[in-house]
């Protein structure tokens, strides 16, 4: 194991960079933070739209985040792959249909994650707003959305150890991330499967296990304001 | 894009997808039946106290639901079947090396997530309602059979849905190694006719039709149980 890591630590850290294009550890993790920063604003209008008072924006948006969540993932990259180049009208590289099958499947996870984090906001919350003369819109933005979104951060952290684990699938269509490199690695070596794969489980294990573990300790931070607030 | 479903209408497709979708269900089963065993086995030895094995299974908790679940097909396929017994790899070959390794992945990945559910639905039961049961005049058995089980069960269901539905779904990681279910059988279909949309279309019609049945029977046992609870 040690042999392999001393031998392909740069490929399984960035991949062919940079004479290919960015990948291994850096590839995934780069994917991941993209998806969270670009799935968030269209998760925010996801929950915003379930909990419309508008049928129009309600119907929608309950109809993408049930379809989204009951499709398997696979289904959505290859929904994508063939997709998002029609709809550009030229050819996509891997990572960015990747990105796109990414965020439109984990902005579905992630809008209920902050609905979850909406609805369980008292309704003192927005009553108190609205007797002090605050519009509907503005109570959502002043007074709702910054505790919702506050109660909700350990979530939104879970959530984002499942974008990571998410973004392995993007072997099926040759996005260059970490499994991609540990394929290679494999591919090269061919007769040490146990040490390549384990170096490949543990690593996502550590990078996982730290993201799961902050979110505990966010939780438990959390909790502790929230009651603080209500003695 | 214009669909034209004739294509895939005629000729083997339906039925290579039939087939398909025939592996997908098997897998799933397979996975499940592995999954909800191991994990009534790990709550229950989480249960006995005994601070090595509670450590020991906590680890293995963490593990399953830390590293994604294609690795973990990738390990059972390549890595795993190199570790285990010469002649358990051989029979395993002999049969159906890739469906079994998917399906102990499957299984075993999710026994992570099933026995935390088990276990919170334990918790969620506090020891006071086994005491006030046997205050009232309960027998041990019927303590457990009206008041503890009742609670737990509805404690367990909505989540043990949640997850068998991803369950359901990730079946469809199988076709990195090869499985030929439904997934699989779609774009077998796909590279032949060149019908991509109408395929796609109609496989992921399927996985929504099983999916929104899960989903559905969860929230009506929820709001049944609801209704119960606010009704007397």
């Amino acid at each position: 194991m040690i042999e392999i890591i001393r031998e392909y630590w740069l490929l399984l850290l960035i991949g062919q960079y940079p004479h290919g294009p960015l990948g291994g550890l850096a590839g995934t993790m780069i994917l991941a933070l993209l998806c969270l920063v670009l799935a968030f604003p269209v998760s925010l209008m996801l929950a915003l739209g379930r909990l419309s008072a508008h049928r129009l924006f309600r119907g929608p948006a309950m109809v993408i985040s049930y379809v989204m969540r009951g499709t398997p993932f696979i289904m959505v990259i290859f929904w994508s792959y063939y997709i998002v180049p029609l709809i550009i009208g030229r050819p996509v590289s891997a990572f960015w249909v990747m990105v796109v099958a990414l965020v439109l499947y984990e902005s579905a996870y992630l809008g209920e994650v902050i609905r979850a984090g909406i609805v369980a906001l008292p309704r003192g919350q927005s009553e108190a707003a609205q007797a002090l003369g605050f519009s509907r819109g503005r109570t959502m933005r002043l007074i709702v959305l910054p505790q919702a979104l506050f109660n909700a951060f350990p979530a939104i952290v879970s959530q984002f150890v499942s974008i990571i684990k998410e973004t392995s699938l993007g072997v099926v269509i040759g996005v260059h991330e970490f499994t991609y490199a540990a394929n290679q690695v494999n591919g090269i070596e061919l007769v040490k499967p146990v040490a390549v794969y384990s170096i490949l489980a543990i690593t996502f294990f550590i990078l996982c296990f730290s993201f799961t573990s902050a979110a505990r300790w966010l939780e438990a931070r959390v909790t502790a304001q929230r009651t603080e607030q209500l003695a | 894009m214009h669909f034209d479903f004739s294509r895939i209408l005629q000729g083997p497709y339906i039925s290579w997808l039939l087939d398909g979708l025939q592996v997908s269900l098997l897998l799933f089963g397979f996975a499940w039946v592995i999954a909800f065993s191991l994990a009534v086995v790990l709550t229950l030895v989480r249960l006995t106290e005994i601070r090595p094995l509670v450590f020991l299974v906590a680890a293995y908790v963490e593990i399953g639901r830390s590293v994604p679940l294609l690795i973990q097909v990738f390990f059972w396929y390549f890595a795993a079947s190199s570790l285990l017994p010469h002649a358990v790899d051989r029979a395993i070959t002999r049969i159906d090396p890739e469906f079994i390794y998917a399906g102990i992945a499957f299984g075993l990945g999710m026994a992570a997530y099933l026995s935390e559910v088990l276990r919170s639905g334990i918790r969620s039961i506090p020891h006071t309602q086994i005491e006030a049961g046997r205050a009232l005049g309960f027998g041990w058995l019927a303590t457990m059979r009206l008041v503890v089980l009742p609670q737990a069960f509805r404690a367990t269901v909505p989540p043990l849905l949640n997850y068998t539905l991803m369950l359901f779904k990730n079946t469809s990681v199988a076709l990195a190694i090869g499985v030929k279910e439904l997934t699989y059988q779609t774009r077998l279909i796909e590279n032949t006719t060149f019908a991509t949309f109408e395929i796609f279309a109609l496989t992921t019609l399927i996985y929504l039709t099983g999916s929104l049945l899960l989903t559905v029977t969860g929230e009506l046992l929820e709001r049944h149980w609801n209704r119960q609870v606010s009704g007397t």
